[in-house]
Order: structure tokens, then C-alpha cells, then sequence
């Protein structure tokens, strides 16, 4: 069952931390946000493959959007 | 004294130096990106210069730009404010090759005190006291393994390219070691270039104490004594105070008189900061020199009297300090608040957005410094200071009362603000005992 991963907080892309096909544990971080001087990790949710990576280092995301899909 | 001064800078402080600047008559050259076009410190100075698009590294922190602007504008100086390029010694260096006066230390001693394990030697040097600890850059892990065995746990690893809490982290286990190497290099790596670490004992609990240098370019230096800043989160702080509470005279002499010692030791010049932490003993120990105006700059400046930022560029003119340190009297007590756009619901995580509405306190003994204005965009670019209140009295007690009642009167929206954790803060037992230490926060102290 795929699920999406939303950013929780408005940032922009520092690092892109998992590729797609990368195995990952509930908590690792996917993609790290540098938001006001932190670096701000988003992690997954629950255990699963990553199926898909949305966004790009440099790239500007908002508060809810789609960064990554778990499968 | 030069005519025209650049401000390579933003926010609260651009326009805290601009002030300075029309004290003096000087003309002002604010710096903008793109995100701060309109911005409140691009309006106060006499020109504003369009530097780069949004993110610092193309914008505030692009030496050539900013250097190119103080150039073409007819800058005689360059301010660097505090963050961005202030500790950057290429960046003095490159203003001085342009033909810029910079309002600041000289590239050697800015490199000198960002070099950690360097500024351990030269202060042990000069018979600081400094933090039990590694001297040198360590090597590979093996290396590291040694040398925390010597010092013993807990320990903590630190950045030798860099301070404010980066690449930082705390080991109470050998086995905990070898993670923490690689984790705080790889940090260290990405935000100073270097992946150098040295190691330091840690101390449990602290409190940090920092004292306000002063040196001129006549052999002059001098401490206008110190300043509380053990309320933190994530080594940033949030609560500020001078005189630092609860610190018998022994301790603070030897703190104050260490720093100048310190700072004359390397012939050191403009305003610069040095950072102790002190135990329960009184016992004091050298952190770090910061060779910058801090943030919290003002509460020395309430409690002293004297104005800083004025006194920076007179020194920077070539000006001889007028002050004898036994002239340097505090009066009263004074605290500082920094308010940040930050959701106390989401960990205190930045919250950025539009300021829809913003009620600044006002009145006798209370001073705000403010980066921003209704209608203000907080943006993801930069810090998240909103801006800095500042309550002065005749005693503590007055200073508290004030600071309560000042935070009472603000008002915020557009953005979360941790205003009502800073409202926790003052009205707490602990602080209004000036009972602090380091560690408070995260302790959870503080929590509603």
C-alpha cells in the first residue's frame, strides 16, 4: 500500500537523504529541509521501500506537500 | 571618521547599526536579496543595493557581491552585523584589499578565535582558563578513542572550524564514540568545511557567562563586564542578562579580568565576546571568543550606559577608546528576550509566514529591536529572530517585573511565536532566583 510523505513544515530541500528502491526503518529521514538555520529532518512514518522521490535539493517545498512515496 | 558605511547585514540589526550611523552623521548603504526587497532595514538607509536572489549563500553571504556594492556604492566601511559574514576572515580580508575600513577585529584575529582548538591555545596561553580537553585537531578515530579515555566520560566532541552548536556532539560511553565521530564530522564537513574535532570534558549543568571586550588600535582593552546567557535551545540562546545573577565578586572579577587578559594577549581590536562556562563552584572555563557584536549586545549597553555600536565605528575610524575600565560602571540590571517565529506546538520548529498584525510594547526601561513590521514576510531564508526585547531597572527585581509585563503586551499573528514559553520563563521561580544553568530547556523547565 503506497503512502505519501509530507513535509510538516515549510523549508526548502538541503538534502535528499534516501534514493528511490532504498529500503528504510520507521524514522529515518528521507529528506532534510533547512528552514531559518535548521536542518530539519523528514522522516518515514513506518518501514517500506521508497518508491518515489518528489522533490530536489534547492527546491522550495510547503507545509503538507508530497515529498516522497512509501510503498 | 570615514562618511559612508555599508551594512552587510539584515533584519534587527542592519537597522541597529544604521542608528549608530546617524548618531555620527554618517551616510548608509543597506544590502538586500530578493526575498527582502521593501524590507524595513532597506528603508532606513540612505541607498539600498539588490545583492542576490533569496538564499544567503547567493545573497549575505556573497563576499564579491557585497564587496562589489560597497565599492560601486562609495562605501568608505563595511559593518558586518552579527551571523552571516562577521566571522568570516576572508570576508575582512576582502574589504581591506578593496580599500574598506571593516568595523571589526583584523582578519588574523577573526581567524585566529574561529580556529576552536587554536583560540584553546593562545587563552591557555595567556593563562585563561580553559575547558579540560584536547589542544590539537584530532586525528583518525584511534586517536580519538586515546584521547577520550585520558579525559574520561561523559565527554563532548566539537567542531575545531566552528562554534554555535554545530557538529557538536555529547558521548557518555566509549562505546558511543565511534558513531558520534562520524555523525559530528560529518556535520562539522558541511557547515565549516573541515571535519576537524577536538574533544572536551563535559560539564554538567553550567551556566554560561560571557564578559564584553573592547580594544582600540592604541594598545587599549577593556571589559564592560558580563553577561547571563544559560537560557538556551539548541545552543541558541533565548534569555540574556547583565549583570549575571547569583556570581560572587570572586568569580566575577576573575572572569572579567581573565577575558581582558585573554583578549590584550592577542592585541585584539573592536567588540568581541568571550564565552565561559562556570560551574557550581564558581569555577570558570573559556568556551569560545565571538569577534562580533552579539545579539545580546544591549543589555551591556542598558546597564553600562554606553552605545556599542558607536563605539565600533569611532574605533574603527582609528579612534582611541575614551573609557578607563575603572570608569566602567553598571547601573541597574537588564534582560533580553529574543523573539522567535517558532511553533511551540511542533518542537519549537521555524514557523515562517506574514506578520497580519504586530503590537510592540513601549515605555520607560523598555527598548525593542525589531527586524520586522505588520505585513513582514518571515522567511524560510533566514534566521527566525522576529526581535529582541529589552527591559532595564534599577534592580533585578524591576527588570523582571517589566520584562513580564512587556511580554504580556505583545501581540503577534501571521506567525507562531514562543512568546508565551518566554512568558514561562521570567514568571518562574528559578529565574526570578537567578537560579539558571544550561540545561534547563531541553530539562523541560520551562514547559506550559
Amino acid at each position: 500500500m503506497p503512502e505519501e510523505i509530507k513535509a510538516h513544515i515549510t523549508g526548502v530541500v538541503f538534502q535528499i537523504a534516501a534514493k528511490p528502491g532504498d529500503s528504510v526503518a520507521a524514522g529515518d529521514p528521507v529528506i532534510v529541509l533547512e528552514s531559518m538555520k535548521m536542518e530539519i529532518p523528514v522522516e518515514a512514518p513506518r518501514a517500506g521501500s521508497v518508491k518515489e522521490i518528489r522533490v530536489k535539493e534547492g527546491q522550495t517545498v510547503q507545509e503538507g506537500e508530497t515529498i516522497a512515496v512509501l510503498e | 571618521m570615514f562618511r559612508t558605511v555599508l551594512v552587510a547585514n539584515r533584519g534587527e540589526i542592519a537597522r541597529r547599526v544604521f542608528r549608530a550611523c546617524r548618531v555620527l552623521g554618517l551616510r548608509t548603504i543597506a544590502v538586500y536579496s530578493e526575498a527582502d526587497a521593501g524590507a524595513p532595514h532597506t528603508r532606513e538607509a540612505d541607498a539600498a543595493v539588490l545583492v542576490g536572489p533569496a538564499p544567503a549563500r547567493e545573497s549575505y553571504l556573497a563576499i564579491d557581491r557585497i564587496v562589489t556594492a560597497a565599492r560601486e556604492g562609495g562605501a568608505d566601511a563595511v559593518h558586518p552585523g552579527y551571523g552571516f559574514l562577521s566571522e568570516n576572515w576572508r570576508f575582512a580580508e576582502a574589504c581591506l584589499r578593496a580599500g574598506l575600513i571593516f568595523v571589526g577585529p583584523t582578519p588574523a584575529a577573526i581567524r585566529a578565535m574561529g580556529d576552536k582548538t587554536e583560540a584553546r591555545r593562545l587563552m591557555q596561553a595567556a593563562g585563561v582558563p580553559i575547558v579540560p580537553g584536547s589542544l590539537e585537531p584530532l586525528g583518525d578515530l584511534a586517536e580519538t578513542d586515546r584521547v577520550a579515555r585520558e579525559i574520561g566520560f561523559p565527554l563532548i566532541l566539537k567542531a575545531a572550524g566552528g562554534g554555535g552548536g554545530i557538529g557538536m556532539a555529547r558521548v557518555t560511553a566509549p562505546a558511543e564514540l565511534a558513531g558520534a565521530f562520524t555523525t559530528a564530522g560529518r556535520r562539522a564537513q558541511a557547515a565549516f568545511g573541515t571535519a576537524a574535532l577536538y574533544i572536551e570534558r563535559y560539564l554538567e549543568c553550567p551556566r554560561h557567562v560571557e564578559v564584553q571586550l573592547f580594544g582600540d588600535h592604541h594598545g587599549t582593552v577593556v571589559h564592560l563586564h558580563e553577561r547571563e546567557c544559560s537560557i538556551q535551545r539548541r545552543h541558541q540562546k533565548v534569555v540574556e542578562e547583565s549583570p549575571a545573577p547569583r556570581l560572587t565578586e570572586t568569580t566575577r572579577r576573575g572572569l572579567t579580568s581573565a577575558a581582558a587578559r585573554g583578549a590584550a594577549a592577542i592585541g585584539y581590536t573592536n567588540a568581541g565576546t568571550m564565552e565561559f562556562l562556570v560551574d557550581d563552584r564558581g569555577d570558570f572555563y573559556f568556551l569560545e571568543m565571538n569577534t562580533r557584536l552579539q545579539v545580546e549586545h544591549a543589555v551591556t549597553e542598558e546597564v553600562t550606559g554606553l552605545d556599542l555600536v558607536v563605539e565600533q565605528l569611532r574605533v574603527a575610524a582609528g579612534e582611541a577608546l575614551p573609557w578607563r575600565q575603572e570608569d566602567i560602571a553598571t547601573r541597574g540590571a537588564s534582560i533580553e528576550c529574543r523573539v522567535y517565529a517558532e511553533d511551540p506546538d511542533k518542537g519549537f520548529l521555524p514557523s515562517p509566514g506574514t506578520i497580519g498584525r504586530l503590537d510592540l510594547p513601549a515605555g520607560d526601561g523598555v527598548r525593542v529591536e525589531s527586524g520586522v513590521e505588520t505585513g513582514s514576510t518571515v522567511s524560510v531564508h533566514y534566521d527566525p529572530l522576529l526581535f529582541k526585547l529589552i527591559a532595564h531597572g534599577g534592580s533585578r527585581e524591576e527588570a523582571v517585573v517589566r520584562m513580564a509585563a512587556s511580554l504580556d503586551r505583545c501581540r503577534v499573528e501571521g506567525v507562531k511565536t514562543n512568546l508565551a514559553f518566554l512568558g514561562r520563563v521570567v514568571a518562574s521561580e528559578a529565574f526570578r532566583r537567578g537560579e539558571v544553568h544550561t540545561q534547563m530547556v531541553e530539562q523541560g523547565a520551562f514547559n506550559a
